[in-house]
C-alpha cells in the first residue's frame, strides 16, 4: 500500500538501528511453528480466566468499555436534571437528589470517562502504533483498570443508597467539609476518587516509559506518530496535576475524619486553599481531556486527506505550549473570589493567550484537509462537526478568559454552554470519530455508515439545541446548580428547549450504543487497513494477540505510505523478535531519543495478583469511607503481601543467558538496571508525581505562612532539636544507602547487607524523631491549622519512610535469596533512586517545620 | 430584572459592549473558519502545497489571533479598574455590610450624621447614580452576591470580607441570585436589589433608621420611634397587638427580630417592615398573606435544609393575624 501524493516529510536515514531485513536466513525458519510459540505465550485465556488476562488489547477494551458505561450513567443523570429543569418550579425530583445528580454528573464524567477512555486508547492502540508487543508493565496496566473499575463503581453506586456526593464536583470547602450537609456522599468522593487518580497516575507511568523507551527501532522521537506526542505530553500532565489534588483530598479527608482545620476559618484554616488546590488541578485535566481528543484528530485527518500532516512540528510544538500554559490558568476559575487585580490580570493574559497553541492545532488540520483531497466519511464527519463546535466553545472561553465578563458569565448557564461546547466539540465528537475510525482493529468489523449519520446529526442537532441558548439564559441571569427557578423572568422558554436538545443528543448516542453492540456475527470483515492510514497500528491482526508478528524498522512517520514492502516483511516475521522460543512474553526497548534497540524486555503475563491487589486496595478505601478502622488496616496489610509477592514473583528475574539473538543479527542484554532499564524511570516518574504532591502541602504551609501575621497562633511548634536531629539521621540513611550501592557494585555482599541494614536504622530513628518533635511539644491538630499542617507534612515523612523501609527490606530479601549482586542489582538502584526523593523531602521538611516559626 | 443583557449599572453596561464586540467578531471568526472547512471538504478543487499549507498555520493559527486577542486583552485590563476602581474601597460615601446565610442576606446599613444604623434583611435599597461600596461576608459557606442588571459577581467566603462596588443608572428593582453553589436551597437564595432616587432613598432610609431595638423592660407594646414615618400604621389596630402576641408566644422573637419592638433575635433574617419588600424567604415566594402563612407552617417546602423549625401547630386563624401583622409591621 502506497500513500497517493508526495513523500515530503520523511527523514533520511532513519532505519540504520541494527540492519535491514534479511531475505534469507539460515538454518532455513519454521514459520508456522514460530507463529504457533508466539500464539502460546500471548495467549488470551478462556472461560473465567479471561478476566485474568493483562494483555493490552484486552485490558485496552475492558476500560475503554467501562469508560463508556460510566458515560452513558452520567448522561442519564443529566437527562434527569433537565428533565427537572424543563418547566419552572418542577418537583419532579426532590432538591436533595437533584443536587447528588448534577454533582455525580460532573465527577463521572471528568474522573470515570473523559481521563480513563483516553488511557483506555492509549493502552489499546499504544503498542501496534509505536511497533511494540507491549507496553512495559502490562500488569500495572491491569492494576490500574481494575482499580478504576471497582473504584467507579464504588462511587456511581453511592447514589442508590442517597449516598451520592452532593457539594458539586469541585467539592468547595466549608459545604463539603460540613458533616450535617454533605454526608458520607463526601467521603464517596474524596477516597473513591483518590484510589481512581492512583489508577490513573500508575497508567500515566506506564504510557510515559511506554513512549519513551517501547517505540519500534528507527521511530526516532521526532518521527513518532502524533497520537503517541500527544499521550506522552497529557501523561506528563497527569504527573504534575494529579498529585496537587491527591495533596488536597488528603487535607480534606484529615479535616472530615478527625477535624484537622484546614479549610475551616475560624481555626486558621482558609477555603481558598482547597480552591487553588483544586484548580491547579481542575484546568490542566480540562487539557488533559482535551490534548488525546486532538490526537485522535491528528490520526484521522492525515488518513482522510490521503497525505501526511502538514506542521507536524508546528502542532507537537503547539501541544507542549498548551500543555505548558495550562498550568498557568487555574486562578480563571477563581476570577470572583476577591483576589487583586494585579493577579486576575495574569491569569487572564494567561487564558487568553492558551487559544493561539490551540488555533494553531485547528489550523494544522485545514492546512491538512487543503493540501490533500479529503474524504468524507462518519470519522471524519465527527470530527469536523467536532470542531465546528469547539471553536464556540473556544470563542466563548476567550470571553470568559477576560475577567471583567468572567465577572458576570462566571457561575451561570453561559459557563455551562461555555464547558459543554469545549468538551463534548473537543473531546466527545472526535472520541466518537475515533471509535468509528478504530472499530476495525477490535474485531475487524466495521461500524455502520448509515447508522454513523444518523447518529452524527442527531448528536449534531441536539447538543446545539441543548446547548445554544445556555449562552442566553445565563447571561439573563440564571446561576448554574439550580434545582428551580421562578416562571416569568425570562428562563421559561429557553430550559424547555435545551431539555429537548438533550433529549435528541442523547438519541444520537443511543444510536451510537446500538451501532457498536448489534450482533456483526454475519457481516464480513472488513479488508485490513481500510481507510489507508499510513500509521503502523493499521498492521494490527485483530485475531491475534501477539500485537505485532515481528518489531519492524522504521524510516518514516507513515511507514506503510513510505515503506512499500514493511507490512509484507513484518508478516513474513523477517524482522526483531519473530519467535518466543523461551517461552516468555518479549519486547524490544529502545533508547528514547533515536529509538536505538538496547534491551530485550520481558513483560509480565496473565496474572490473578493484579486484580488480588487491586480488589484489596480498593477494600482500604472502601473500609475507610465507613470508618472501619480494623478493616482497613486488614485490606491494608492485604494489599502490602500482595504487592510484594507481585513484586517479588514478577520482576527482576535472573535471566537463563546474559544476551539473547533477536534477529537480524543484533544480540541484546535481557537484563538491564539503572537509567537504561523501563523500572528505573517507572521510580523516577512516580517519584516525580509523588514529589509534586509533596509540593503542594508544601505549598499549602507555606500559604498559611502568608494568609496570616502569626501563622502559629502564638502555638508551641515542633522545636528544633528533634527535626534538626531528624533531619541529621535521614542524611545519614541517604549516605549509607549511597554506599550500600557501591558495596554492591563492587560484589561485597555482607558489607551490603550491613550498611542497609545500618541505613534501615538511621531511617527508622529519623522518622521517630520527625514524630517527636511535635509530639513533645503537645502539638494537637484540631486546634488550629498550624499545628495540623506540621502534622500533615511529618506524616507524609513517615509514610514514606515506611515505605522505604519495606523496599529497603526487600533488598535485603533479594540479597540473602541470592537474587541481588553487581551484575543484577535492578532493585538496590531503584530504591537508591526513591532515596534520593525521600532525602529532599526530610531535608526540606524538617528544617522548614524547624525554622520557619523562627522567621514568623 | 435579573438579566446582564439588560444593564442599569456602570459595570454591567461596560460589559454589555465587550459582550457584543465578542459577540459580533466571534461571530465572523467562526463564519470564516467553518468556510474554509466547507471549501477544505468539497472535491474538485486544487490541493495546495505544504508550503501554502505552512503559512495558512502561520497566519490564521499564530499571528491573527495574537493581535485578535492583544488588542481584546488591553481592552478588557483597561475595563477592569475602571469599571471597579480600587480606590471605591476608600471613597464610596454608603457603603454596606452583606452577610450571606444558608440561605438568606444579612445586610447591615452604617449610621450615617444623626442617623444610627441599622440592620435588615434580603431587600437592598441603593440611591441612583452614587458608587456604593459592600463588604461582603459569609456565616457559614461559600456564597457569591450577583446583581445582574448593576455588574459582575463577588464570592462570599468565611473568614475573609471581600469589597465590592457598584453605581447604578436606572431606579427600579433587580433581582439577585447567589451565584455560588450553598447547599440544599441554592436555588432558592434570592436577593432584591431596589434602586431609587436620592431623595426617595434618603426618607426609606431615615424611616428605617428609626426604628431601633427596644429594651425588653420597656413592655411587649410595639411603640413607634420617634418620628413620624409611616409605620405606626400597624399599631392602630387590635390585629396588630394579636399579632405580635403571637409572635412572642410562639417564640419568633427566639430568632427574628422586629426592630420597635422587643423581639430582637439575631439568629434569623430581620422582620421590620417585611411589608414593604418585593419577595418573601429571601426570594423564594412572593410576598402575600398565603405565602407567608404557608411559608410559617412548613418552610422546609419553599426552602429545603433551611434552619427554621416548621410551626404546624399555630392555628390558621392565628396564622393569618401574625402573617398580616407582620406584612403590616415596623
Amino acid at each position: 500500500m502506497t500513500r497517493p501524493g508526495t513523500r515530503t516529510e520523511t527523514m533520511p536515514g532513519a532505519a540504520s538501528a541494527g540492519g535491514q531485513p534479511m531475505e534469507g536466513q539460515d538454518p532455513p525458519r519454521d514459520l508456522k511453528a514460530e507463529e504457533a510459540r508466539l500464539r502460546k505465550v500471548w495467549n488470551t485465556p478462556g472461560g473465567w480466566r479471561y478476566w485474568t488476562s493483562v494483555n493490552n488489547s484486552e485490558i485496552g477494551l475492558w476500560y475503554g468499555a467501562t469508560a463508556f458505561i460510566f458515560m452513558l450513567f452520567a448522561g442519564l443523570l443529566a437527562l434527569v436534571v433537565r428533565a427537572q429543569l424543563a418547566v419552572p418550579q418542577n418537583d419532579l425530583i426532590s432538591a436533595d437528589l437533584f443536587n447528588q445528580a448534577f454533582t455525580l454528573h460532573g465527577t463521572v464524567m471528568m474522573f470515570l470517562f473523559a481521563v480513563p477512555i483516553f488511557e483506555a486508547v492509549a493502552i489499546f492502540l499504544l503498542p501496534p502504533m509505536l511497533g511494540a508487543r507491549e507496553l512495559p508493565f502490562p500488569r500495572l496496566s491491569a492494576f490500574g483498570f481494575w482499580s478504576f473499575a471497582i473504584g467507579g463503581v464504588f462511587v456511581c453506586g453511592s447514589i442508590f443508597f442517597k449516598a451520592a456526593p452532593n457539594a458539586g464536583w469541585f467539592m468547595y470547602a466549608p459545604l463539603a467539609t460540613d458533616k450535617d450537609y454533605a454526608g458520607i456522599g463526601a467521603d464517596v468522593w474524596l477516597l473513591g476518587l483518590s484510589f481512581i487518580e492512583v489508577a490513573s497516575i500508575a497508567a500515566a507511568v506506564e504510557l510515559i516509559v511506554g513512549i519513551m523507551k517501547c517505540r519500534a527501532p528507527g521511530m526516532r522521537i521526532n518521527m513518532m506518530p502524533l497520537f503517541a506526542w500527544y499521550l506522552l505530553i497529557v501523561a506528563g500532565m497527569i504527573l504534575f496535576a494529579f498529585p496537587p489534588l491527591i495533596a488536597g483530598d488528603i487535607l480534606f479527608e484529615m479535616e472530615r475524619m478527625f477535624d484537622w482545620p484546614f479549610f475551616d476559618a475560624a481555626r486558621g484554616g482558609d477555603p481558598l486553599l482547597w480552591q487553588h488546590l483544586f484548580w491547579i488541578f481542575g484546568h490542566p485535566e480540562v487539557y488533559i481531556i482535551f490534548l488525546p481528543a486532538i490526537a485522535l484528530m491528528a490520526m484521522i485527518v492525515p488518513t482522510f486527506s490521503q497525505r501526511p500532516i502538514v506542521g507536524y512540528s508546528w502542532i507537537v510544538l503547539a501541544a507542549v505550549g498548551t500543555g505548558f500554559l495550562s498550568f498557568g490558568l487555574w486562578v480563571h476559575h477563581m476570577f470572583a473570589t476577591g483576589l487583586p487585580q494585579i493577579s486576575l490580570a495574569f491569569f487572564s493574559a494567561a487564558s487568553t493567550a492558551v487559544a493561539i497553541p490551540t488555533g494553531v492545532q485547528i489550523f494544522v488540520f485545514m492546512a491538512t484537509m487543503l493540501a490533500g483531497r479529503v474524504i468524507f466519511s462518519v470519522p471524519m464527519l465527527f470530527g469536523t462537526g467536532g470542531v465546528a463546535i469547539f471553536i464556540i466553545g473556544g470563542l466563548t472561553g476567550v470571553m470568559v478568559a477576560l475577567a471583567p465578563f468572567d465577572w458576570q458569565a462566571h457561575d451561570t448557564y453561559f459557563i455551562v454552554a461555555h464547558l459543554h461546547y469545549v468538551l463534548i466539540g473537543g473531546m466527545l465528537f472526535p472520541v466518537v470519530a475515533g471509535i468509528y475510525y478504530y472499530f476495525p482493529l477490535v474485531d475487524g468489523k466495521a461500524l455502520s455508515d448509515r447508522l454513523g449519520k444518523i447518529a452524527f446529526w442527531l448528536m449534531f442537532t441536539g447538543f446545539n439545541v441543548a446547548f445554544f441558548p445556555m449562552h442566553l439564559t445565563g447571561l439573563r441571569g440564571m446561576p448554574r446548580r439550580v434545582f428551580t427557578y421562578p416562571a416569568d423572568i425570562g428562563w421559561d422558554w429557553l430550559n424547555l428547549i435545551s431539555t429537548i436538545g438533550a433529549f435528541v443528543f442523547a438519541a444520537g448516542v443511543g444510536v451510537v450504543v446500538i451501532d457498536i453492540l448489534r450482533p456483526k456475527k454475519r457481516q464480513p470483515d472488513v479488508k485490513p487497513n481500510l481507510w489507508n492510514a499510513g500509521t503502523l497500528e493499521w498492521l494490527a491482526e485483530p485475531k491475534e494477540s501477539w500485537g505485532v508478528r515481528s518489531i519492524p524498522i522504521i524510516s518514516s512517520r507513515y511507514p506503510l505510505w513510505d515503506q512499500p514492502d514493511l507490512a509484507e516483511g513484518i508478516k513474513q516475521g523477517r524482522y526483531y523478535l519473530p519467535d518466543a522460543k523461551e517461552g516468555l512474553r518479549e519486547t524490544l526497548v529502545t533508547s528514547v531519543l533515536d529509538a536505538k534497540p538496547i534491551q530485550v524486555l520481558r513483560v509480565g503475563g496473565t496474572s490473578m495478583v493484579t486484580i488480588a491487589a487491586a480488589i484489596l486496595l480498593g477494600g482500604v478505601f472502601i473500609a475507610m469511607t465507613f470508618h472501619l478502622w480494623t478493616l482497613t488496616i486488614l485490606f491494608g496489610l492485604g494489599t502490602l503481601i500482595a504487592i510484594l509477592y507481585w513484586l517479588w514473583t514478577g520482576t527482576g528475574a535472573i535471566p537463563e543467558a546474559k544476551e539473547k539473538d533477536v534477529g537480524l543479527g543484533l544480540s541484546l542484554p535481557i537484563y538491564v538496571s539503572g537509567p537504561a532499564s523501563v523500572g528505573w524511570w517507572a521510580m523516577f516518574i512516580t517519584m516525580v508525581g509523588d514529589g509534586t504532591a509533596y509540593g503542594s502541602l508544601l505549598f499549602g504551609y507555606f500559604f498559611y505562612w502568608t494568609i496570616h501575621d502569626d501563622f502559629t497562633a502564638g502555638l508551641a511548634g515542633p522545636g528544633l532539636v528533634w527535626p534538626l536531629a531528624g533531619s541529621a539521621l535521614f542524611l545519614a540513611s541517604w549516605v549509607l544507602m549511597l554506599m550500600a550501592r557501591q558495596a554492591n557494585e563492587r560484589d561485597r555482599t555482607s558489607l551490603t547487607r550491613m550498611l542497609l541494614s545500618a541505613s534501615m536504622l538511621a531511617t527508622l530513628i529519623g522518622a521517630l524523631a520527625a514524630f517527636l518533635g511535635p509530639h513533645r511539644y503537645g502539638m494537637d491538630p484540631t486546634v488550629h491549622v498550624y499545628p495540623a499542617i506540621v502534622w500533615v507534612l511529618v506524616g507524609w515523612l513517615m509514610v514514606h519512610a515506611a515505605a522505604g523501609l519495606i523496599m529497603q527490606g526487600f533488598c535485603l530479601a533479594r540479597s540473602f535469596a541470592g537474587r541481588m549482586s553487581a551484575a543484577y542489582d535492578m532493585d538496590i538502584r531503584n530504591v537508591t533512586l526513591f532515596w534520593h526523593f525521600l532525602t529532599v523531602t526530610a531535608l526540606t521538611t524538617l528544617p522548614v517545620i524547624a525554622l520557619f516559626p523562627l522567621a514568623r | 430584572m435579573q438579566s446582564a443583557l439588560d444593564p442599569a449599572g456602570v459595570e454591567a453596561q461596560a460589559v454589555y459592549w465587550l459582550f457584543w464586540i465578542c459577540v459580533i467578531g466571534g461571530a465572523i471568526i467562526w463564519v470564516g473558519v467553518m468556510a474554509v472547512l466547507f471549501y477544505a471538504g468539497r472535491g474538485g478543487r486544487e490541493a495546495i502545497s505544504q508550503k501554502a499549507g505552512q503559512r495558512i498555520i502561520l497566519i490564521g493559527g499564530v499571528l491573527f489571533p495574537t493581535v485578535v486577542l492583544a488588542a481584546l486583552l488591553s481592552y478588557a485590563l483597561w475595563l477592569m479598574p475602571t469599571v471597579r476602581p480600587v480606590t471605591a474601597q476608600a471613597n464610596s460615601r454608603l457603603t454596606l455590610d452583606v452577610t450571606s446565610e444558608q440561605f438568606w442576606w444579612r445586610i447591615a446599613y452604617p449610621p450615617e450624621g444623626d442617623l444610627p444604623g441599622f440592620e435588615t434583611a434580603n431587600e437592598i435599597r441603593l440611591p441612583l447614580g452614587e458608587r456604593v461600596g459592600f463588604r461582603l461576608h459569609a456565616a457559614d459557606v461559600i456564597h457569591s452576591f450577583w446583581v445582574p442588571a448593576l455588574g459582575g459577581k463577588m464570592d462570599m467566603i468565611p473568614g475573609r470580607t471581600n469589597f465590592l462596588s457598584l453605581e447604578a443608572t436606572r431606579p427600579g428593582l433587580y433581582r439577585a441570585p447567589c451565584a455560588e453553589f450553598c447547599g440544599t436551597s441554592h436555588a432558592v437564595m434570592g436577593l432584591t436589589v431596589v434602586v431609587m432616587e436620592q431623595s426617595a432613598f434618603d426618607a426609606w432610609r431615615k424611616a428605617q433608621a428609626q426604628l431601633q431595638p427596644v429594651a425588653a423592660a420597656s413592655g411587649t407594646a410595639p411603640r413607634p420611634a420617634t418620628g413620624n414615618g409611616p409605620v405606626v400604621a400597624a399599631d392602630q389596630t387590635d390585629r396588630g397587638q394579636d399579632g405580635l402576641a403571637i409572635f412572642q408566644r410562639h417564640g419568633c422573637a427566639a430568632c427574628h427580630a422586629l426592630r420597635g419592638t422587643t423581639a430582637q433575635g439575631k439568629i434569623g433574617p430581620d422582620l421590620t417592615r417585611l411589608g414593604e419588600r418585593a419577595t418573601l424567604a429571601a426570594g423564594a415566594l412572593p410576598n402575600t398573606q398565603e405565602a407567608l402563612a404557608a411559608f410559617i407552617r412548613n418552610p422546609q417546602k419553599a426552602k429545603p435544609g433551611a434552619l427554621m423549625p416548621a410551626f404546624p401547630m399555630i392555628p390558621p386563624e392565628e396564622l393569618a393575624t401574625l402573617a398580616d401583622y407582620l406584612r403590616a409591621s415596623p
